[in-house]
């Protein structure tokens, strides 16, 4: 009964124009688990999300969403249970006020009447932008965008949340609170992101991609201190663990871990 | 100001949207009724003869009552009404060239039936345009398509419809910010002529195809099955009853009696 959350079986994916952006892929994430894909610019993080839900088809290999294997037939079932939170909240928000974006998603699962509303209610509290909920989405600021693309997925009661990219473009406060408010959710999580600060606070395990294939695939903190493997795939060390810019003083966090 | 104009008509556009989400005892009619009047208010006004003016003055009270009713700002309908007049002036342009006979004179004055049926031209534009400015934001695009849904048109058709409204937000969005890159790499001096119009539009379409299959894959990815829900649940009952047969006899009424031709006459005495 227990099956993990997630599973990809050797994904493959080939876009029309001939560029492979996922080549045998294979991980699973169990339930509960709070994993990062990180990887340079066309890695293949957003295309493999875009998979998890169905919204692009493989073209090689298989998607299980908590031992469901991701068929047309299947597809209503994975985008209930896979909440995907997409890079720019302005492709997400497409309804006129907030109140009827967060409905949007409940109304397609057939939720209506007062059921409906606490959902809404619900996901706009849980997120702290119920006082915004008459408000256009176009008129809200980045932080709070943010914040109502999210309220539309958890209105639909998802089991995993899926986010790419979550905390960019936002400003340093608006960043800290969402990465508190992420922290708090129960849910399977798996983020995209280049912000590997975020990653190092949210994610135990990180998932590394590098052209279209799995670098590395372990604990964060591991993962941060391999300093061949971040060069070869174009990363950089989450600013947290290099040393001060002006002292060169390594902070505390990486100098227990150097000497473990 | 281009960068303002096209900026500014997404806001318009999008005002009208959030007009609709209203609460008056109009905004809450049923969408079906809503838009039976207005369709028959509109063939009212095209059923009239070609020189009628003053018989379709008396139907300005539909727009005038169903706006005020519904608390509509009267400077913003005005605004869209004069944006589509142009339309109907360049329709009507060369009438008064070629119908010269004069139908009516002002004492001196003679007026050509070429003025005339300009001016019914005008006047019916005016009369339509309004009442359907008057219906989207009243009833939002969304509850119109459901409304000709549940009217019996192929949800095939209205489901496109609803797609060219979000489509539009889109690439009025998208051309805004084309448009804006462009003007400040112009420096004032119409950049670099018309020449740049090509690719610009062609560039246009690919983002606007590009950002409409992103929001295409957010509604798929929240349930999104080709059926557009609404929050709002309505029902036909007797208000909706009332008030479409009540506009409805009031629109008969106007079309065959010519009130301002009745009043005329009670004033002059004629009628006696």
């Amino acid at each position: 009964m227990n099956h993990p959350a997630v599973e990809l079986c050797n994904l493959s994916h080939l876009y029309p124009d001939g560029t492979v952006a996922l080549r045998d892929i294979s991980f699973t994430v169990s339930q509960g688990e709070s994993v990062a894909i990180i990887g340079a610019n066309g890695a293949g993080k957003s295309t493999l999300l875009l998979h998890l839900n169905g919204v692009l088809a493989t073209t090689g290999g298989e998607v299980r969403i908590n031992g469901v294997q991701l068929a047309k037939g299947t597809l209503p079932y994975v985008r209930r249970s896979v909440g995907m939170v997409f890079q720019e909240p302005d492709d997400q928000l497409f309804m006129p006020t907030v109140h009827d974006d967060v409905a949007f998603g409940p109304l397609n699962l057939g939720l209506t009447g007062r059921e409906l509303e606490r959902r809404v209610q619900e996901s706009l509290h849980r997120v702290g932008i119920a006082h915004l909920r008459g408000k256009a989405p176009y008129n809200l600021s980045g932080g709070e965008k943010k914040r109502a693309a999210i309220a539309t997925v958890l209105a639909m009661a998802p089991e995993i949340l899926v986010m790419d990219e979550p905390t960019s473009g936002l400003d340093p406060h608006a960043r800290r609170q969402l990465v508190g408010l992420l922290r708090e959710f129960p849910h399977t999580r798996i983020f995209t992101s280049h912000d590997l600060d975020m990653v190092l606070e949210l994610c135990p395990r990180t998932i590394v991609l590098h052209e279209g294939v799995v670098a590395a695939d372990g604990p964060t903190e591991g993962i941060f201190r391999d300093d061949d493997l971040l060069a070869r795939c174009r990363l950089e060390k989450p600013f947290s663990m290099q040393g001060c810019p002006v002292c060169g003083k390594i902070n505390q966090r990486q100098g227990d871990m150097d000497q473990i | 100001m281009k960068i303002a104009s096209i900026h500014g008509a997404l806001l318009d556009f999008r005002r009208m949207e959030l007009l609709a989400g209203g609460g008056t005892a109009l905004h809450r009619l049923d969408p079906r009724a809503k838009l039976l009047v207005t369709l028959f208010f509109i063939g009212t006004v095209v059923s009239y003869g070609k020189y009628a003016v003053t018989g379709m003055i008396p139907l300005v009270i539909f727009p005038v009552v169903m706006a005020s009713l519904g608390e509509l700002p009267p400077g913003y309908i005005a605004r869209k009404i004069a944006l589509l007049s142009p339309f109907a002036l360049v329709v009507g342009l060369f009438n008064p060239l070629f119908d010269r006979t004069v139908l009516i004179h002002l004492g001196p004055l003679g007026i050509s039936g070429g003025w005339i049926s300009f001016s019914s031209i005008l006047i019916r534009s005016i009369l339509t345009v309004g009442a359907a400015t008057i219906l989207v934001a009243l009833t939002g695009f969304p509850a119109i398509c459901r409304a000709l849904e549940q009217l019996g048109t192929p949800r095939l058709l209205t489901v496109q419809l609803s797609f060219l409204h979000r489509y539009l937000f889109v690439l009025i969005e998208e051309g805004g910010r084309l448009s804006r890159g462009r003007e400040l790499r112009a420096f004032g001096n119409r950049g670099l002529g018309i020449g740049s119009f090509a690719p610009l539009i062609g560039n246009l379409l690919l983002r606007t195809w590009g950002r409409a299959e992103r929001i295409h894959a957010a509604m798929l990815a929240r349930g999104f099955t080709g059926e557009f829900h609404l929050r709002r649940e309505s029902r036909f009952g007797g208000r909706e009853l009332l008030f479409t047969v009540g506009w409805s006899i009031a629109f008969v009424a106007l079309r065959f009696w010519n009130l301002p031709q009745l009043l005329g006459r009670v004033v002059t005495g004629i009628t006696s």
